[in-house]
């Protein structure tokens, strides 16, 4: 390397001193500031002790005053004014706005068009659902339902997220906890849940299998065996439901419900918009393998919606399986 | 059964009113839990049954269960024994007592 520049006058430009910096060979602040250690922060005692002593008489004559919080005291009232207003603003609103429905069994009703006269009409034929709530909500508009398993499943990952314990320390804090809460051999809620568990498991199942026939599907029957497990769980513990029920199988089966319910949606889809006559037979209405997709999308739904529904419980219960 | 409704309705109305009033977080979870039931009564008088088994099963069930739990985790129910905080305590230490064991075990 040529410098120009003497040694001497080379050590006082900047140029240098940034180069000293950045190898690191001499601290830019050692000479030009001073340092010292920081000193550990001391409490005056009889300040402190002053402060105390003071506490009760400045809250009573200062914050719980009202004569001298006069603008606290006008705000409160103010607001209370204002929320009454806002209320009667919002009854004559909503009032309002029923009033100008249209009565109720009206016969030009704007809801009773040609898309509900189709509905009742034709809905026998060409689903095969007796239950025309579930035709329709199975068939005509599969899209909306298949959307609403999705809405489940995101619920419970962002439920999964927010409440999950990762940690080792807090999970055995809350397992600790749980103990706790957890009724131990509690003989009334054990006999009563020996009585009620089956049956509830049996109209669950009877609910979403006969969805086509009769009131329910699978949302309804879904939830009816969440809430048995929920009460299986509430009586024999966590010990007992791993055995059968753990993360690993709610993922498992709601991957391959909801997979399932997308690729048959996926075939009629496909097979309706380009007006191919579908393998599937919609069978006489009325048997229980009858009405093609639906009983399949019936059984998707409801294995989804009662694992959500346990799976919320657990979560919010003790923050994982 | 015109009357029967209107009781029902009555009933709603109440529930409604009384949930928003009561002070009691308890109280006020049961109160809606029973508006729920009654909703579903509803349901079948209007000849919905289909709503009426999930709204049974929903709101009168997973939902209330739910409300519970987070008012646990909240710590807004008081507990029924004293000492619960004790209790746990010492069950904390029972299992970290117990791990101990078994890691020497291990070892």
């Amino acid at each position: 390397m040529s410098r120009k520049l003497p040694d001497d006058e080379y050590r006082k430009t900047k140029s240098f001193r940034l180069k000293q910096w950045l190898d690191g060979t001499k601290d830019p602040f050692l000479d030009t500031v001073e340092m010292k250690a920081q000193k550990p922060f001391e409490e005056d005692q009889e300040e402190k002790k002053q402060f105390d002593q003071e506490r009760k008489t400045r809250l009573t004559n200062w914050v719980y005053n009202s004569k001298r919080n006069r603008d606290v005291t006008a705000f409160r009232s103010l607001y209370r004014i204002c929320a009454a207003l806002f209320c009667v603003f919002l009854l004559i609103t909503l009032l309002t706005a029923v009033s100008w429905l249209p009565t109720e069994g009206e016969e030009d009703r704007p809801v009773n068009n040609e898309v509900a006269e189709r509905y009742i009409e034709s809905g026998l034929q060409e689903t095969g659902a007796v239950n025309i709530v579930t035709g329709m909500i199975l068939d005509y508009r599969a899209f909306d339902t298949l959307g609403e398993s999705h809405v489940l499943f995101t619920a419970t990952m962002t439920v999964l997220i927010l409440l999950r314990l990762d940690r080792d320390k807090d999970k055995k804090e809350q397992h600790a906890n749980d103990r706790v809460y957890e009724p131990k051999n509690d003989v009334i809620l054990q006999t009563v849940a020996k009585i009620l568990v089956p049956p509830i498991f049996i109209f669950g199942i009877y609910v979403i299998l006969c969805g086509h026939l009769g009131p329910g599907g699978g949302f309804s029957g879904g939830a009816i065996i969440g809430a048995g497990l929920i009460l299986y769980v509430n009586a024999f513990g966590f010990a007992k439901t791993e055995r059968f029920f753990t993360a690993k199988t709610y993922k498992v089966t709601s991957f391959c419900a909801l997979a399932c319910y997308s690729l048959s949606k996926c075939y009629s889809f496909y097979t309706g918009a380009n007006e191919i006559e579908s393998v599937i037979p919609l069978g006489t209405p009325g048997a229980i393998l009858s009405s093609g997709l639906i009983f399949v999308l019936n059984i998707c739904v409801g294995i989804v919606v009662a694992g959500t529904m346990y799976t919320f419980y657990v979560m919010f219960r003790k923050g994982g399986y | 059964m015109q009357i029967f409704t209107c009781i029902l309705l009555g009933f709603l109305l109440v529930c409604a009113i009384s949930v928003s009033l009561s002070k009691n977080l308890l109280n006020s979870i049961l109160i809606y839990m029973s508006y729920s039931l009654v909703m579903s009564i509803i349901w079948i008088l209007l000849e919905s049954p289909d709503l009426a088994i999930t709204e049974a099963a929903v709101g009168a069930g997973v939902t209330t269960i739910l409300f519970f739990l987070t008012l646990k985790k909240i710590r807004a129910i008081m507990d029924e024994k004293k000492g619960e905080e004790d209790s746990q305590d010492e069950e904390l230490k029972r299992l970290e007592e117990e791990e101990a064991k078994g890691g020497e075990e291990n070892e």
